[in-house]
């Protein structure tokens, strides 16, 4: 299994790498989760969701069962 | 109308799009409906030049042309077809500088539909702190458009924007994909791959645009955002500062607008007996000063509260807080079928359910948004604040225990609330396993930068959502108020016509205001209330009440806080003191049982059923509002109804 946002640690930046578009919501594809886009995770809220990521110059907060479907490569 | 121009703005959320809207249109604004749905639709006028005058739409604020909100589908309904009453000459796309690239994506699916588009590129007063250079000339050859560099924040480059509209014949109708064919009403899987490539098509081309015409210089940037983000939304500090600002909103609510209130309740009371005054006695006037005068009265009344609320919320939301509440409590939410978005409903709940109600609006997922809808109610709102406080005076002890620390009856008062809040995530927990709606939770929340809010938006949005509350909640409570004053007003037969003279020949002793209150009881007994009252008594009997407590059940039927005033007026006490009131009801004896009516067991019971049960047309009203139809309303009517009544009857029967 290759990692994913949900794997990110608190301000460590990656790459998108791949996700099926059908399990994510297009909402988040839209304001710039596309591969090869950046990605960092400025936070995790208190119970380890949702979390709070920068991808590509817009900051946004998606849960954790959305993050775990976004594969990635750690920089 | 048809031959002014027509100009709909169009933007992502906080691009600053509603400020532009209200500085071209002023107070030139007004909130109605689209047909069959519930979102507002915020048009107004503005002038072009000093002939031309234009009308404005305010699209609800979208990421795409791909729906996937209900705000959301309004943009694309309005721009898709031609043949829409709304349809406009001309799109204004608001765009962030900031954020340019994300903001033009929109843009780009405007500009295929055909229409003439301009790109209004706004916080232009951002650029040079953020070190961002923009070629405008090249971005609109690139884009093939016309760019107004504006600042909504300090009025700048309005000026140009209006020329652009006036001139909007000379701009290219040219799409700028021809290929895509439209996906825009397609919502299956397929079409998502398809509107997943198409996106990445678009970024790519905005990409090499803005790679020729667009600059941003990282370092420049200071990080406010990183510096609050560290403390509001911290583990513990965060949750620390959200519940101090939550307690200092609960303070201004009841504190600050006790006045206002106070003042209007005093205001509608004398011009009641004003009315009585001036006007000849009959009907009509007893309607005007007993029917409607209360009635709009008791709309009035509330407008301090929501308009405070509304203030809290609107700064709150302003400034970018309230998203990061949303991703603090998201979370501990969704256990319950509920969203990290619902915190400010449920919290809104306390003052009111109405504007509460309203605010549920944010949420994306339908289901998660009905539950919100659904289980608000049961929050402790400001109306049953009288209920409670008179049963408990007469059923709790005003005792303390633990050696004077804690007060048996505040005790009380505060079981009551927190078991309105449990209650609410107990109906939500139910509500998500029962119902079968398909609606995934696609939680997916902007984290803005954090700014100070703009007093003019404040205060626009204020006006705004309080004038909906006054017209909408308003039209049903009085409609209402004045059927209960009918009802009340009227009677069949000899007991209600004659009852002056069978008071007066049974009571022949009494002095004169005795005998007119007594008159007063004895009629309502005999009008149709009064009768309604008594059919309902076998229902309400297992539940340790009388007729008397059935009227006023059913007037209260209208809104909580009637409860005491119809009490008072059937235990006949001229004056609305409480303490007289009180003293009548401790008095009162059931007549089989020959207990006192308001003992331990039916005052608990009549507290749960009040903390239960609907009993309130407003919200009703904006229930149906709100969902858009009568299904739901009336489901929430009747579960919280059978839930109040069990409960009831449950701790009467155990408590006796």
């Amino acid at each position: 299994m290759s990692l994913t946002i949900a794997d990110l640690l608190k301000g460590e930046k990656a790459i998108i790498k791949h996700f099926v578009a059908k399990n994510i919501p297009l909402k988040l594809i839209e304001m710039g989760c596309i591969e090869g886009n950046s990605v960092e995770l400025v936070q995790r809220a208190p119970l380890k969701d949702p979390l709070y990521l920068n991808i590509n110059g817009t900051y946004l907060a998606i849960r954790k069962e959305i993050a775990a479907q976004i594969s990635i490569e750690k920089l | 109308m048809s031959d002014r121009l027509k100009v709909a703005l169009i933007g992502n959320p906080n691009t600053g799009k509603t400020s532009l809207f209200n500085i071209l249109t002023g107070l030139n604004q007004k909130v109605g409906n689209y047909p069959g749905i519930t979102v507002d639709k915020k048009v107004g006028t503005t002038k072009l030049s000093a002939k031309v005058k234009a009308d404005v739409i305010d699209l609800p604020g979208s990421y795409s042309l791909n729906p996937s909100s209900l705000d959301e589908d309004i943009a694309v309904k309005v721009l898709s077809d031609k043949q829409n009453a709304n349809y406009p000459n001309v799109v204004v796309v608001v765009a962030d500088v900031e954020n340019l690239k994300r903001n033009l994506l929109l843009y780009t699916q405007v500009k295929d539909l055909g229409i003439p588009t301009i790109l209004a590129i706004n916080m232009e007063d951002q650029m040079k702190a953020r070190g961002i250079t923009i070629d405008t000339e090249t971005l609109e050859k690139d884009l093939e458009t016309k760019i107004a560099l504006i600042s909504s924040k300090r009025n700048k480059g309005i000026y140009k924007l209006k020329e652009l509209i006036l001139n909007y014949q000379q701009l290219s109708l040219e799409p700028c994909f021809k290929s895509f064919e439209s996906l825009l009403d397609k919502r299956d899987d397929q079409a998502k791959q398809q509107k997943h490539r198409e996106t990445i098509k678009r970024y790519q081309f905005l990409t090499s645009v803005l790679n020729k015409s667009y600059g941003i210089d990282k370092s420049q940037v200071k990080d406010l955002r990183s510096r609050l983000d560290a403390v509001l939304t911290h583990h513990i500090a965060g949750y620390i500062i959200f519940f101090a600002i939550l307690f200092f909103i609960f303070q201004g609510l009841f504190s600050w607008t006790e006045g206002p209130m106070d003042f209007i309740d005093a205001s509608f009371a004398s011009l009641s007996e004003w009315i009585k005054n001036i006007l000849p006695d009959g009907a009509f006037t007893n309607l005007l000063a007993e029917g409607v005068i209360p009635g709009i009265g008791g709309v009035v009344i509330f407008i301090p509260q929501i308009a405070f609320l509304f203030l809290f919320l609107s700064v709150l939301e302003e400034s970018g807080y309230m998203s990061r509440v949303v991703f603090l409590m998201d979370r501990v939410m969704k256990k319950y079928g509920l969203s990290g978005k619902s915190v400010v409903p449920l919290i809104s709940g306390t003052a009111c359910a109405i504007p509460a109600i309203m605010a549920a609006r944010n949420i994306e997922s339908w289901k998660e948004r009905l539950i919100t809808i659904l289980v608000t109610p049961f929050t402790t709102c400001s109306a049953r604040i009288p209920v409670y406080a008179i049963i408990i005076s007469l059923v709790i002890p005003n005792e303390s225990v633990l050696g004077g620390l804690i007060n048996l009856q505040g005790l009380t008062l505060m079981l009551l609330y927190l078991l309105g809040f449990a209650t609410a995530i107990f109906a939500a927990y139910i509500l998500d396993k029962v119902l079968k709606i398909q609606s995934k939770s696609y939680f997916v929340i902007e984290m803005p930068d954090y700014k100070l809010p703009l007093l003019k938006n404040v205060f626009y949005h204020v006006v705004e959502k309080t004038k909906a509350f006054v017209f909408e909640a308003g039209k049903i409570i009085l409609a209402i108020s004045i059927l209960l004053w009918v009802l009340a007003s009227y009677g069949p037969g000899e007991g209600f016509n004659n009852a002056e003279e069978i008071v007066k020949k049974e009571y022949a002793e009494l002095p004169s205001d005795e005998l007119q209150t007594k008159i007063a009881s004895y009629k309502l007994e005999n009008s149709y209330i009064g009768i309604l009252g008594k059919s309902i008594e076998p229902i309400i009997r297992p539940l340790g009440y009388d007729w008397k407590i059935g009227i006023a059940l059913i007037t209260s039927f209208a809104a909580r806080e009637v409860f005491v005033g119809t009490l008072a007026t059937i235990y006949s006490v001229g004056s609305e003191e409480e303490i007289s009131i009180k003293n009548k009801m401790k008095k009162e004896v059931h007549p089989t049982t020959m207990k006192p009516v308001y003992n331990f067991a039916s005052g608990i019971s009549l507290l749960l059923f009040y903390a239960f049960a609907m009993q309130c047309m407003s919200t009703v009203a904006i229930v149906k509002r709100e969902t858009n139809s009568w299904k739901w309303p009336m489901i929430q009517l009747v579960g919280m109804t059978i839930f109040a009544y069990v409960s009831a009857l449950a701790a009467f029967q155990f408590l006796k």
